[in-house]
Parts: C-alpha cells; sequence; structure tokens
C-alpha cells in the first residue's frame, strides 16, 4: 500500500508505484477496534473513503453523502448509519469499514485478517458479503483461518518461508465441505499433490 | 456583584475567560481525542522557558512564550513522528528543561519578578486589550482551521494510517494541531496558569466526549462547558476573593464529579 518502504524487491500496483493507484485499491486493517471512544458516527467513517478527491470548501457533498449511503447498503448497514462507531459490535464494525474501502470504487480490496476478533455468525456474514462483492471485484484476504476461508475462496497463496500457489477447483472445494472441520496439514499435503 | 462589571478588567476578565474558553474546548478535543494530554502537557511546562526568556529580554511575555511554545511543539512533532517508542521519555525531559531555562532567566533578571508566580497560576485579572486582541486572533484562526480543514482533520484523529492511504499529509496535519495546541496553551496559562492548564484542557472535554456522537458536537459542547466553568469560577472568585485559576478548576472538577455521578447512577 506504500505505507511502509519495501526492504528487498519491488511492489507494483496496476503496473505502477503503489502511490499511483492508491484510489484504486480498498483497503480494510486487520484492527478495527482503534480508538472505539472517539466520538465519530458510521457515515462519518465511510466518508473518509473519499477523501483525496473532489470536495466542497466545508462539510460533504451530497453525492458524497450519497455514495457513502449506498456502500453502507451494500454492507448491509445502512440502518446504523447515525449511530456512534462504538456502539456497533466487532462484526458490525468490519462491515463498516469494508463499506469505507468500497466507498472509493476499487478495484481490488485487500482485507488483513477480516475476522480475527469476531463471533463465528459475524465471520460467516462477513465472509457471504465479501462472496457478494466478489462478483464485482477482486478481493485479496490475509487469514490464518484457513480451514473457513476456503470454502469461499478460488486462489490460494501460502506463504511460510517459500510462496506456494493453488488454484482451488470445484471437486476439491466439494470435497472439503463435504468434510467439514478437516487438519489443515494434511490439506496441504492434498493440495501439494494435487498442484505437482 | 453587578457593580463589578462595570470594572473595566472585570470586563476584560470575563471577555478572556470566555475567548479562551471556546478555543480550548475545540482545541481540547483535537487533544483529547489524538491522546496529545501528555504532549500538550510538555508543550506547557516547555513553554515556562519562553517566558524566563521574554521577561530577561524585555519582549512581549506573550509573544516569547508562543514562540517557544511553537518550536517546542514542532520538537514534540518531530519525536513522536519518528520515535515512536520513546515519546514519554523526551517529553519529560523537555518539561523539565524548559521549566529550568525559565527560572534561571527569570533569576538572571534584575529588578521585579513579579509576572513569575502569574503565569504559574494565572493572571485573568491583569488581562489587557492587547491581549484580547491577541485571544480573538487565536480563536479566529482555530476555528476557521478546524472548519475548513475539518474532514482532514478528523480523519487524521481517528485514523491516521487509513488517511494517509487516502493521501492526506498525516505529518502535516499532526503537526498542525500540536502547533494550534501550543498556541491555546499559551492563552489558556493567562487565564488558569501554567500548571491547572490541562485541568482546562481535559475536564470539560471529558465530559463533552460522553455527550457527543461527532467530533464537531464535542468541540462545541466543550467549548460551552468551558465557558460555563470560567465564569462561575470567576464569581466564585470574586465573592470569596481567591485565586480565580484555581476557582476555575475546582468549579470544573465540581461539576466533573457530579457528571460522573449523574452518569453512575442517574442514566446505568
Amino acid at each position: 500500500m506504500g505505507l511502509i518502504p519495501t526492504q528487498k524487491g519491488i511492489i507494483k500496483t496496476f503496473g505502477e508505484k503503489p502511490q499511483k493507484n492508491l484510489s484504486k485499491i480498498g483497503y480494510v486493517p486487520q484492527n478495527t477496534n482503534i480508538n472505539i471512544n472517539f466520538p465519530i458516527k458510521v457515515i462519518e467513517v465511510v466518508l473518509m473513503g473519499h477523501i483525496g478527491t473532489k470536495r466542497p470548501l466545508f462539510g460533504y457533498a451530497k453525492e458524497e453523502i450519497s455514495c457513502a449511503m449506498g456502500s453502507l447498503a451494500q454492507v448491509g448497514m445502512e440502518n446504523f448509519a447515525h449511530k456512534k462507531i462504538g456502539e456497533l459490535s466487532g462484526g458490525q464494525r468490519q462491515r463498516v469499514m469494508i463499506a469505507r474501502a468500497l466507498c472509493a470504487n476499487p478495484k481490488i480490496l485487500i482485507l488483513d485478517e477480516p475476522t480475527a476478533s469476531i463471533d463465528i455468525d459475524g465471520q460467516r456474514k462477513i465472509y457471504q458479503l465479501l462472496k457478494a462483492l466478489n462478483r464485482e471485484i477482486t478481493i485479496i484476504v490475509v487469514s490464518h483461518d484457513i480451514s473457513v476461508i476456503l470454502g469461499y475462496a478460488n486462489k490460494i497463496v501460502h506463504i511460510n518461508k517459500r510462496l506456494i500457489y493453488h488454484k482451488l477447483n470445484q471437486q476439491e472445494k466439494e470435497r472439503l465441505n463435504m468434510e467439514g472441520h478437516f487438519c489443515e496439514v494434511e490439506l496441504f499435503n492434498i493440495l501439494k499433490d494435487n498442484s505437482r | 456583584m453587578i457593580e463589578a462589571l462595570s470594572y473595566d478588567f472585570i470586563q476584560n476578565a470575563l471577555i478572556a475567560g470566555i475567548l479562551v474558553s471556546i478555543a480550548s474546548g475545540i482545541i481540547g478535543s483535537l487533544i483529547v481525542v489524538n491522546r496529545m494530554v501528555f504532549l500538550a502537557g510538555g508543550i506547557a511546562h516547555t513553554s515556562y522557558g519562553g517566558i524566563g526568556i521574554a521577561i530577561f529580554l524585555g519582549i512581549p511575555i506573550f509573544l516569547g512564550a508562543s514562540l517557544f511554545a511553537v518550536v517546542s511543539a514542532l520538537i514534540i512533532a518531530s519525536i513522536t513522528l519518528n520515535h515512536r517508542d520513546r515519546v514519554d521519555t523526551f517529553i519529560g525531559l523537555m518539561w523539565a528543561i524548559g521549566m529550568a531555562v525559565g527560572v534561571v532567566f527569570i533569576d538572571l533578571t534584575d529588578g521585579y519578578k513579579g509576572d513569575l508566580m502569574s503565569y504559574l497560576f494565572g493572571s485573568i485579572l491583569s488581562v489587557s486589550s492587547n491581549d484580547l486582541y491577541y485571544m480573538a486572533l487565536l480563536l479566529i484562526s482555530t476555528i476557521l482551521i478546524v472548519t475548513l480543514r475539518y474532514r482532514e482533520i478528523l480523519s487524521v484523529s481517528y485514523d491516521s494510517e487509513y488517511a494517509q492511504l487516502r493521501g492526506i499529509n498525516v505529518r502535516f496535519y499532526y503537526t498542525l494541531i500540536l502547533i494550534l495546541s501550543a498556541l491555546t496553551v499559551v492563552v489558556a496559562m493567562k487565564v488558569v496558569g501554567l500548571i491547572l492548564v490541562i485541568a482546562l484542557l481535559t475536564i470539560p472535554i471529558y465530559i463533552a466526549e460522553k455527550l457527543s456522537d461527532s467530533l464537531y458536537k464535542m468541540m462545541i459542547l466543550s467549548g460551552l462547558f468551558s465557558s460555563i466553568f470560567t465564569i462561575l469560577g470567576l464569581i466564585v472568585s470574586y465573592i470569596y476573593n481567591v485565586s480565580s485559576g484555581a476557582s476555575i478548576i475546582l468549579i470544573s472538577a465540581f461539576c466533573l464529579s457530579l457528571f460522573l455521578l449523574y452518569q453512575k447512577y442517574i442514566i446505568d
């Protein structure tokens, strides 16, 4: 994202320096529990997604507000627009952060551990939401929770000292769904055999 | 009580109290939501060095203190932006060094040194009309900057990492907030004194934060509470002939306790 200078190698987004294409990338940070007591409404958080584009002298333009409401509707949080951010649950706050990222109409959505501190039901809702959004935009999710995310992802990049790339085909997915919970080590052995 | 209002110095004190209260309500809100209270304390005490140097050189004290406070704000900004893990140590250092510089320069000054105490504990009754112009100018600039750049300031205060991703110059706005804090701290010093300035920048703001669902409401409420506490404090100090700065803070603290009791037993 261009926040931390690279120590080695090159990072490019859309063939250019990451700083040049910030507006094409929506980012949802890992920790959405920062500043919970901050006096700010949900809609104001979402409106932050707009900053950097054209803006009126003060306040927010009507189009910006309707666009922010649209993003909130996309994540199913439009009824919470005027709630204080601290009154929401972790999962709801996560969806608000996704709305903030969507506000800028990104081409790619990057989420860092989106379900790290959320209960099972909240996790399921978030992944269903991402699945729906995925019809229109590319989504990259960084996650430790392999067993859950495999049900939704179509490609996996596994990084453990070296990088392993898998395409999940339908057959494998079905098998995963059938078995329910499974050992992650076993799973990677299966995938490794398949990708050879 | 009413005849007191006919004195110029009482009128000046009231106007100064209200101007400073509104400014400290706005800036105090920013200081509190950005968790800069300790930084503001550091700036306040460091600027004591500016007061000492100003008295020694014979330049206007407000000017000396403001310049010194702005310089210390710039140093504190650069420390907090570049050495996040050592912030408390550096602020503690500047806090002590600033005070020491002030004391030494005042010792070196010949003649009258009465102003020393007035800056430690405030001297709202000795506010001149020039002081009032300066306070009004500061308040107007603060309101202008905060209104025109509300979105950026809100964004940087709430989530600075995300603000940077949206192309906002986080370092600039962070430094701007610290400079405005420094200037406000200096005028607030005139009202309640260096030692009590932190209370003025936190007590009304704490109450306002609990009652607000957005930053601008918090700023308006803080300014309002702060003005009420300042006026009540001045009345108490007039009636009982006690120090005005301390009265303002004690009134604020009393109202804060009432508010906390109200929150604990009535709302819950």
